[in-house]
């Protein structure tokens, strides 16, 4: 029983992408407690913080799934679905670093060489504030959708991802800053850790990126 | 005719039997896109459905039912013989109506348009010739199956569009649309009351001139409009000047349009599609009383409106349950994109009925939402089922040809 016609409307992937980068921007959001606790050096809290962002990176990765096994070449949507999927690749990708940050400073029991703690937090925060706005952007494809991807509604978008290029701009800096501040130190420091202390920070500088990457893809999107 | 209360009854009961299933499977989709976006509550669009169905069958139905009564086929070849258009009529609900069955049951997507059509040339072919076969007119039709659901969605494409530009896509939503809304609201009232003048109100003894059926719209029109800015005003402005909250209000006045294009497509399909089932009946009783196929006599009001309160009863025995399934199943369209989509389809519908085309509604419909769906207005439309929709057809007439065959040698085997 049931007509014909209602089948031919399927759930948006609009909506789905939206709880994705929640996902994905809480995830990465951990990273700031995570390395404040790394900072205080309470061993517990940062193992108890990397099992957080290890379970909202696995919820990501579900909601993931759930987009590309729902997305047939079939279904006609709004946006380009080559975009749309690339966009979901960018957003998990902000997930999987987090993992990994917090899966290295964990597993190699790391620790934060003395007086970089405040500059790390700068740095982290910095990030994690640009994935928090690319996902703000994201949020607001509701809102495009309903506008008919025009007028009014893109202005918004596009002075959101104008703010999302300056936060990236701003972690770029402080990155270039915290990796003087480590050259300086180096020689002093064991070199393993070093090597992964260059790591983390790339991958930090990663998440600012791939967030960036989700503003630009969104344009894209938009215009189509 | 000797057994003309055998016949009388027979297409009658078949004619119901058929009007009865229009009523419980194709109104579901007519409504389909009301109630999928939450302007109506199930209660409320099955009354609104039971009244413009009725309605519209009664009021805009007769062309449609003069083209599948007598459009079709050449009754001249008939004359000698008035036993044969009754047995062939006949054969011609009953395949129809059973073909309709197995493909509700089989969950395919038939048009109850196509079937006819389908049963009515299969009769023609084996039990006059295929010379009997009014091809230019049979063409006709089915070159309106492909052009309806392209000028829908062409429509539908532009109604969007003119939507988007005036009101979603501006710095104020919700102002625009309390102001441009009623425009909307008149142009829609107005056009389907114009062709129920225009073509329908014949059959009910009522001749109004060309001057008087315009502005008599104009004002039928012009009503619809206030009552509907009186609901509009109604419409609390959100205090915050969020977006999402705009337009959460902006969908709010939306629906109070789609609730006028909700009675408009209930009655579009009743003007087209009540015609499937009480054509064949109006060419039975027409021959079965005169003994003659060769009459002018006008088709009897009591017939469309066997055709109305068959759908009405198909609708309340069993449509309900299947408005209510479809209500959970659409969630995703809103008011603004929904409005949009019927609007079109409803006046498609209502002019192919005027020039007496029997069109399919569902098909037509899925036009629309494809016009809207590439004005970007649709989150997902999954393409396979709306394939599969518009491909029915091509097996739908063989099949509706063939059971019409066979039915016709049953029914050869009444008495004269």
């Amino acid at each position: 029983m049931g007509s014909y016609l209602s089948k031919i409307f399927s759930a948006s992937p609009l909506h789905e992408l939206q709880q994705h980068m929640a996902k994905v921007a809480a995830c990465s959001g951990e990273l700031v407690p995570l390395f404040e606790a790394l900072d205080k050096q309470d061993n517990a809290l940062v193992g108890e913080i990397q099992k957080r962002i290890h379970k909202l990176e696995n919820e990501a990765d579900d909601i993931k799934r759930q987009i590309r096994l729902h997305l047939p070449r079939s279904l006609f949507l709004p946006v380009d679905r080559a975009d749309l999927l690339e966009l979901l690749a960018i957003q998990d990708h902000i997930a999987n670093t987090a993992q990994d940050i917090a899966g290295v400073l964990v597993g190699r029991k790391m620790r934060l060489p003395e007086k970089t703690g405040t500059a790390f937090l700068e740095f982290v925060s910095s990030a994690v504030a640009a994935a928090a706005q690319a996902e703000q952007t994201v949020a607001e494809v509701n809102e495009l959708f309903e506008s008919g991807f025009r007028g009014a509604e893109v202005d918004i978008m596009e002075s959101m991802i104008t703010k999302l290029d300056d936060i990236e701009r701003e972690t770029d800096k402080i990155e270039v800053t915290i990796r003087g501040r480590l050259f300086a130190m180096e020689n002093n420091l064991p070199p393993v850790e070093v090597m992964f202390l260059y790591k983390i920070i790339d991958w930090i500088g990663d998440l600012a990126d791939d967030s960036q990457r989700v503003g630009s893809r969104l344009q894209l999107l938009m215009e189509r | 005719m000797e057994y003309f209360v055998l016949y009388t009854l027979m297409a009658a009961a078949l004619g119901l039997f058929m009007a009865w299933g229009i009523g419980a499977n194709d109104v579901a989709n007519a409504m389909a896109t009301s109630i999928g976006s939450r302007v109506l509550t199930m209660r409320q669009a099955v009354l609104v459905a039971a009244i413009f169905e009725f309605l519209g069958a009664v009021l805009a139905g007769g062309e449609v039912t003069s083209t599948v009564r007598k459009g079709m086929i050449d009754t001249e070849l008939l004359v000698g013989d008035p036993q044969l258009l009754i047995a062939g009529m006949l054969a011609a609900l009953a395949a129809a109506g059973t073909w309709l069955m197995l493909a509700t049951r089989a969950g395919w997507p038939v048009s109850t348009t196509h079937s006819i059509v389908g049963a009515i040339i299969g009769f023609a072919v084996v039990g006059i010739g295929f010379d009997a076969v009014h091809w230019e007119k049979v063409s006709a039709i089915v070159a309106s199956w492909v052009v309806s659901p392209i000028i829908a969605g062409v429509l539908a494409f532009i109604l969007f569009t003119t939507v988007r530009r005036l009101i979603l896509e501006t710095t104020e939503p919700l102002q625009n649309a309390r102001r441009y809304v009623p425009f909307y609201m008149f142009l829609g009232g107005t056009l389907i009351t114009l062709v129920t003048l225009l073509k329908g109100l014949k059959h009910v003894g009522l001749n109004l001139s060309m001057v008087e059926s315009y502005s008599l719209a104009a004002f039928v029109g012009l009503i619809i409009t206030v009552i509907g800015i009186y609901f509009i005003r109604r419409i609390p402005t959100p205090a915050e000047n969020d977006r999402e909250k705009q337009f959460q209000a902006v969908e709010r006045v939306f629906a109070v349009l789609m609730v006028l294009t909700a009675c408009a497509m209930a009655f579009a399909h009743g003007s087209n599609d009540v015609a499937n089932a009480v054509g064949p009946v109006a060419a039975i009783l027409s021959t079965a009383k005169t003994g003659s196929v060769l009459q002018q006599s006008p088709i009897p009001v009591w017939v469309l409106l066997l055709g109305g309160v068959g759908i009405v009863f198909g609708l309340a025995t069993y449509g309900r349950k299947v408005i209510a399934t479809v209500g959970h199943q659409i969630t995703h369209l809103t008011p603004s994109r929904g409005f949009a989509a019927e609007m079109a389809a409803a006046g498609t519908v209502v002019m192919a009925s005027g020039t007496g085309l029997p069109i399919s509604t569902t098909q037509t419909l899925v036009g629309a939402v494809l016009g809207v769906g590439f004005a970007r207005g649709i989150a997902a439309i999954n393409l396979g089922v709306v394939r599969s929709i518009f491909f029915s057809w091509v097996i739908t007439l063989p099949a509706g040809a063939g059971l019409a065959a066979m039915f016709f040698y049953i029914f050869r085997l009444l008495p004269g």
